[in-house]
């Protein structure tokens, strides 16, 4: 059942979710790759940003765009009093890696009852004014659906890399992830920036969530189908590398898509995790890395 | 001498269980008492390579649904016995353990982790597609009539009973011989066990494959148990955390944590989803974790040996 046009739907459709994909995973890249916090709750923030969205839309009538864009500060306070517990309770007594992760896995595990105990288990979806209409290249047919989120995601990943080379901020995170006792020694505290940090990649968590319920419907469980997806994304792309990041998130899109076409949908959430398995035993550094 | 009389203990654990069975007590507490049995077993299992180990697996509803699913296709195929399905159950996923022993020397830390955690929705997809064991439908099972004892239930009860007591034991064997001293040393520093003689991948894979088997034998059962298995029941996330919590719970550097942490936070999980609600219960428990890990990182044990010291 091979067709020409059937690959290069899959392969356009795999481009347009990819770039979501990114999008979703830069939260990831900023906190895992960078900082090297082990936040496995980023998906379950991205889902809390899904239905941060949908109350909003539910009961104002906003666009899921505007309402992630606007929530971006809420979430980044949350983020930011997050960084703080896992600080006092885990980094300061060095104590990070075993019971940090267990700590963020709580969080995950909390974020996705509470929701499903406020929400119920009801799959939810924002219908936008574009999520119907679609234009046509040469035989492949272009979802806006899809390729809204594809331009967000770009112009995410495209912000947050001006952001971490050009602002004060941004290098001095850069800064925190490769040494952080010179940026102590140059009179900055790494403890203020990873905060920063951290409350920006939870931000784009809120942003990524809205887009997120604008492509597809969501459960509270969803998170988990996302958790692979991230750190599959992260560590191909080559652990905070945000180019690398982009470019990851669409081979993984491409891929599933591929996945999804020839051997039915079922598999392509296995995609990520053998992807995942082979970029850690064969290249842990990733395509981009340090 | 102390083995002896915890092999004394152990006994009277099974002869209260069958004299337990023949009273006349609520059926529903032998329905809660099997979960909280499973419990000990699975809290006892994960902690063989989270606490002694320190290699955090998130896998456990893989190896869990492995054992569930191995007696799936067992009882299907030939109608295997209990007995049977029990060790094949445990060797199946202790296989797997093995597997993900040699990921250890590639994978540390957080990256173990995940792989764990990968493994689980791979798996579940796999079974997913899989319709000889029921596929994403689900498949009913039929108990075997006539049990030793009791009805079914109860009997089920008692082999969980026993399975709780021989995992345990093997956990206490492990933690003081020298394979717990060894564990211990790579946990806190693996360069500097490696170093100093230890050797880590023989006990690492140890530990996995201990740990897998008898996260398997907890899981074969299970089709007997809930007589409907369906890829969302054998592969509920409560397992992994639950498997996480209740180490964290009751202290993960002895044996008597887990077993500790799984009494209370089963029973109270039992209490919750009968008077509150399913989904609230496991709410309490994912706070439960959280404030145990931020505020008594040591767990009850911890607690305890703090409030002795003074």
């Amino acid at each position: 059942m091979f067709s020409w046009d059937l690959l290069a739907n899959a392969v356009v459709a795999g481009l347009l979710i990819g770039g979501f994909y990114a999008a979703v995973s830069l939260g990831v890249g900023l906190i895992f790759g960078l900082l090297d916090i082990a936040n496995i709750a980023q998906p379950a923030f991205v889902i809390l940003g899904s239905y941060a969205a949908y109350v909003l839309n539910n009961s104002y009538g906003l666009d899921p765009i505007l309402t992630g864009l606007l929530l971006t500060p809420v979430f980044y306070l949350l983020g930011a009093a997050v960084y703080r517990v896992y600080y006092t309770s885990f980094e300061r007594r060095g104590e990070e890696s075993l019971r940090g992760l267990v700590f963020f896995f709580g969080i995950l595990f909390i974020i996705e009852v509470s929701l499903s105990i406020i929400f119920g288990v009801d799959y939810r979806l924002i219908q936008t004014w574009y999520g119907s209409r679609s234009i046509e290249f040469a035989g492949v047919g272009v979802a806006f659906r899809y390729l809204v989120p594809f331009v967000v995601g770009v112009a995410m990943t495209l912000a947050l890399h001006l952001f971490l080379g050009r602002t004060f901020y941004g290098r001095a995170i850069m800064a925190v992830s490769q040494d952080r006792l010179a940026l102590r020694l140059m009179g900055a505290n790494p403890v203020q920036i990873k905060t920063i940090a951290f409350g920006v990649g939870i931000a784009a968590a809120s942003l990524a969530g809205a887009l997120l319920i604008s492509i597809a419907p969501v459960i509270p469980s969803t998170d988990r189908d996302y958790i692979g997806r991230m750190f599959a994304i992260t560590v191909l792309g080559g652990m905070g590398s945000i180019g690398g990041t982009l470019v990851a998130g669409i081979v993984l899109g491409i891929a599933e898509s591929l996945m999804a076409t020839f051997f039915g949908p079922s598999w392509s959430l296995a995609v990520s995790f053998g992807i995942l398995l082979l970029a850690l035993a064969v290249r842990p550094a990733g395509l981009f890395g340090r | 001498m102390k083995t002896g009389r915890t092999l004394l203990v152990a006994l009277a654990v099974i002869v209260a269980g069958i004299l337990l069975a023949k009273l006349r007590v609520n059926p529903y507490f032998y329905f809660a008492g099997y979960v909280i049995l499973q419990y000990i077993v699975i809290a006892t299992a994960w902690n063989i390579l989270g606490g002694y180990a320190g290699y955090v697996n998130f896998g456990t509803p893989a190896f869990f649904a492995m054992g569930a699913y191995t007696a799936v296709f067992l009882i299907r195929s030939v109608h295997a016995p209990l007995p049977v399905l029990i060790v094949a159950g445990g060797l199946v996923a202790a296989l797997l353990g093995l597997g993900i022993g040699y990921l250890t020397l590639r994978l540390r830390g957080t990256f173990f982790s995940i792989a764990t955690l990968a493994l689980a929705v791979v798996l579940q997809t796999a079974i997913i597609n899989w319709e000889y064991v029921g596929g994403s439908r689900g498949l009913s099972v039929i108990r075997p009539s006539g049990p030793p004892f009791g009805n079914y239930v109860v009997f089920l009860f008692t082999v969980m009973g026993g399975l709780a007591v021989v995992s345990v034991l093997v956990a206490r064997f492990i933690e003081r011989s020298w394979i717990g001293r060894g564990l211990a040393a790579l946990r806190d520093n693996e360069e500097a066990a490696e170093c100093m003689g230890v050797p880590t991948l023989k006990l690492k894979l140890f530990a996995t494959t201990v740990s897998g088997f008898f996260l398997g034998v907890a899981g074969a059962p299970f089709p007997y148990y809930v007589t409907f298995v369906e890829p969302n029941s054998a592969f509920a996330l409560d397992y992994a955390v639950n498997a996480l919590a209740m180490p964290m719970i009751g202290g993960t550097t002895s044996w008597v944590g887990p077993v500790i942490g799984a009494v209370l936070l089963g029973t109270a999980s039992q209490l919750a989803t009968v008077t509150i609600s399913s989904e609230m219960n496991l709410f309490i428990v994912g706070v439960v974790l959280v404030a145990f890990v931020v505020l008594a990182p040591e767990g009850i044990l911890g607690l305890v040996r703090k409030l002795r010291g003074r």
